[in-house]
């Protein structure tokens, strides 16, 4: 089943009088459990079409699919509803929230769904578990290592059980060591939650470990490939 | 619920003095206005309170067709047998005193020196007269068989430079429309702290008055002062009768009143100018917040929560900042009016005619104006937020995160 599907998707900017067309017709469709690289040169649209697929944006024509939901046209509240507990975001920056713990942050998205404190104190502990990060539990993002907060989002976004995780140039910030262990993380979860992920990238050691690469050119996909076989091991 | 304030508080945290400053804002504004409050309440209480005690009483009884502005001496304008219906007044229940005045316009003399002066003829073993008896710098109090006392206020006797024991002649109304002169020796002299009140009223015994007026047993008032004010309208009832009229203390100060109004519509337009400049403050660190935390907002947008959910933050923001204010308020102001309530502001002579005031102030500070300003400056601090919470609410996701990126 697919998790989230675009048809004839365009996305154009506006700035003034500048319009700038980062996205043209793209139909693409991601079925669950899916791990896909979205790449491409800068400026070609991977950004635009993961706020898209993550309900973050509105297209200005064409239709979104998520869970078999059209998002195409919501208001603000409604297309947070969506997000909320469907879709994990991970971004280049390592978007935490700076006032809160890892344990904290982790817990944020639990909270918004209104999960029982009992419920998400197991979850918190067993996500950071699962992202290696138990004795960091009680300290603030300032008092984390780059590699360490990007772990931490990824247990936040993985926190409510989602249907899709969206990761915009996750290890873009991250040296080589930090980034491999970024994606061994992602990838290990994909494979025993079953998860489905999509990153953004052009970092080629970063592609290696995606099972399907979808390539965007100037706002259009160039080239959509399956590779047959698991992440190789490096 | 609890999450939003932890979240609000460490918020707040984040920039310690900023928050702090605007509490502190928010605190002294409050501070600022339980004084102005106190101060004014202090000033009208006072200024009726001294007033009633001074000069109205809270009911006179007169004739009829006596004329208070003419200080009218002739028999018809003045009450006969007056000690007899003050006995009468005296034993109702309610009233604390019921005494007989005698009041006469006359100009006291010293050497080459003189004062225009209200005497008022005054029964000394009367309750009534406490305010004179406890002001009492000098000498002694009349004395009821006393011919020749007079008790003059400290003004006069500054400004004729006399002291108890010396003469002063005073020059008076009598009932036939004449003049008398006649010499007095000080007994007592007397302050109520109201200048221009002490500086113009003398006392002689009532017999001594009605001696000196040709007014013989007779009064131009019953001056009854209250157990309780609230009773007014029940003795008013109780003392209707045929040619005499009844003047509450309402009717007599009606300046006073209509002064207290006047200063409540004033004040609510300083309250406005004292919380507009606070409530600038707080949107003002509140926009900050909001245009820091852009980034924020839009990770905490982008993993769900809701406008209203990112508004309710900024409230609990505002609601904290609040508090922290009204508690540093509370403090401030209560120890501002403590020092106003007990050492007083000195105003010197501002005594307003038909309103008599100490040279003193004190303030007085009433619960319920405490809680309205108290509840007032939360509502302000809300009321503040309400801006910035929407700024916040209204920033669309993707535009967040980009926007603190850079
Ligand atoms: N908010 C915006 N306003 C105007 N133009 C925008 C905006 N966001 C993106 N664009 C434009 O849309 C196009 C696609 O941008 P996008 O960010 O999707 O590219 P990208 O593939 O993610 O690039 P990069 O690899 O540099 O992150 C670019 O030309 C960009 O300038
Ligand atoms: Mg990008």
């Amino acid at each position: 089943m697919e998790v989230v599907k675009t048809e004839n998707v365009s996305r154009i900017y506006k700035v003034g009088e500048v319009e700038t067309i980062a996205l043209r017709d793209v139909s693409l469709s991601i079925e669950n459990g899916e791990f896909t690289a979205l790449i491409g040169p800068s400026g070609s649209g991977k950004t635009t079409l993961l706020q898209l697929l993550g309900c973050l944006d509105q297209p200005t024509s064409g239709r979104v699919w998520i869970n078999g939901q059209d998002v195409s046209r919501l208001n603000r509240n409604q297309r947070a509803d969506v997000r909320r507990g469907t879709i994990g975001f991970i971004f280049q920056f390592f978007a935490l929230i700076p006032t809160l713990t890892a344990y904290e942050n982790v817990e944020m998205p639990l909270l918004l769904n209104g999960h029982a404190p009992s419920q998400r104190r197991e979850r918190v502990m067993q996500l950071l578990e699962a992202v290696g990060l138990t004795d960091r539990a009680n300290n603030r993002p300032d008092q984390l290592s780059g590699g360490q907060q990007q772990r931490v989002a990824i247990a936040r976004a993985l926190a409510p059980n989602p249907s899709l995780i969206l990761a915009d140039e996750p290890t873009a910030n991250l040296d080589t060591p930090n980034g491999k262990q970024i994606m061994e993380i992602m990838e290990r979860l994909n494979r025993e939650t079953g998860v489905t992920f999509v990153f953004a990238t052009h970092d080629p050691r970063v592609i290696q470990f995606a099972r399907r690469v979808v390539a965007l050119s100037d706002g259009l996909i160039s080239s959509d490939t399956v590779i047959e076989q698991a992440a190789p091991v490096v | 619920m609890l999450q939003l304030f932890k979240l609000a508080f460490r918020n707040l945290g984040r920039n310690r003095r900023r928050s702090f400053f605007s509490a502190l804002a928010l605190g002294m504004g409050l501070a600022i206005l339980l004084l102005m409050a106190s101060v004014l309440d202090g000033e009208m209480r006072q200024a009726m309170e001294g007033t009633i005690r001074l000069q109205s009483g809270h009911l006179q009884v007169r004739a009829s067709t006596y004329n208070e502005d003419r200080t009218s001496l002739a028999w018809e304008d003045l009450i006969e047998k007056p000690d007899e219906m003050a006995r009468k007044i005296a034993s109702l229940e309610p009233v604390a005193a019921a005494t007989p005045r005698l009041f006469a316009s006359g100009i006291a003399m010293s050497g080459d020196k003189s004062q225009g002066v209200r005497v008022i003829g005054i029964d000394p073993a009367s309750a009534a007269n406490e305010p004179y008896i406890k002001g009492l710098v000098n000498g002694e109090f009349l004395k009821s068989d006393d011919r020749d006392g007079i008790l003059i206020g400290l003004p006069l006797a500054e400004k004729f430079d006399l002291n108890v024991g010396d003469r002063l002649s005073l020059l008076i109304n009598t009932s036939d429309g004449s003049v008398d002169t006649q010499n007095f020796v000080i007994r007592g002299i007397y302050s109520t702290r109201t200048t221009p009140y002490d500086k113009s009223t003398v006392f002689l015994t009532l017999a001594k008055a009605q001696a000196i007026t040709r007014t013989e047993n007779h009064a131009s008032i019953i001056f009854i002062l209250l157990k309780d004010r609230a009773q007014t309208e029940a003795v008013v009832n109780a003392l209707q009768a045929g040619s005499l009229q009844v003047k509450t203390w309402m009717q007599m100060n009606e300046l006073v009143l209509q002064t207290e109004q006047f200063a409540d519509a004033y004040m609510i337009v300083l309250f406005l100018i004292v919380l507009a400049i606070t409530a600038t403050v707080i949107v003002n660190t509140l926009v900050m917040a909001v245009f820091e935390r852009t980034r924020e907002i839009g990770i905490l947008s982008a993993i769900g929560m809701r406008s209203s959910r990112i508004m309710a933050m900024f409230f609990a923001e505002s609601v904290l900042l609040g508090i922290g204010g009204i508690v540093i308020g509370l403090i401030l102001g209560g120890l501002m009016v403590v020092y106003a309530a007990n050492i007083g502001f000195y105003i010197g002579n501002m005594g307003v005619s038909g309103m008599l005031l100490g040279d003193r102030i004190y303030a007085h500070l009433t619960l319920g104006d405490t809680i309205t300003l108290t509840i007032t400056a939360l509502v302000v601090a809300l009321l503040a937020a309400l801006y910035p919470a929407l700024l916040a609410a209204r920033m669309e996701p993707v535009q967040a995160l980009h926007g603190g990126k850079k």
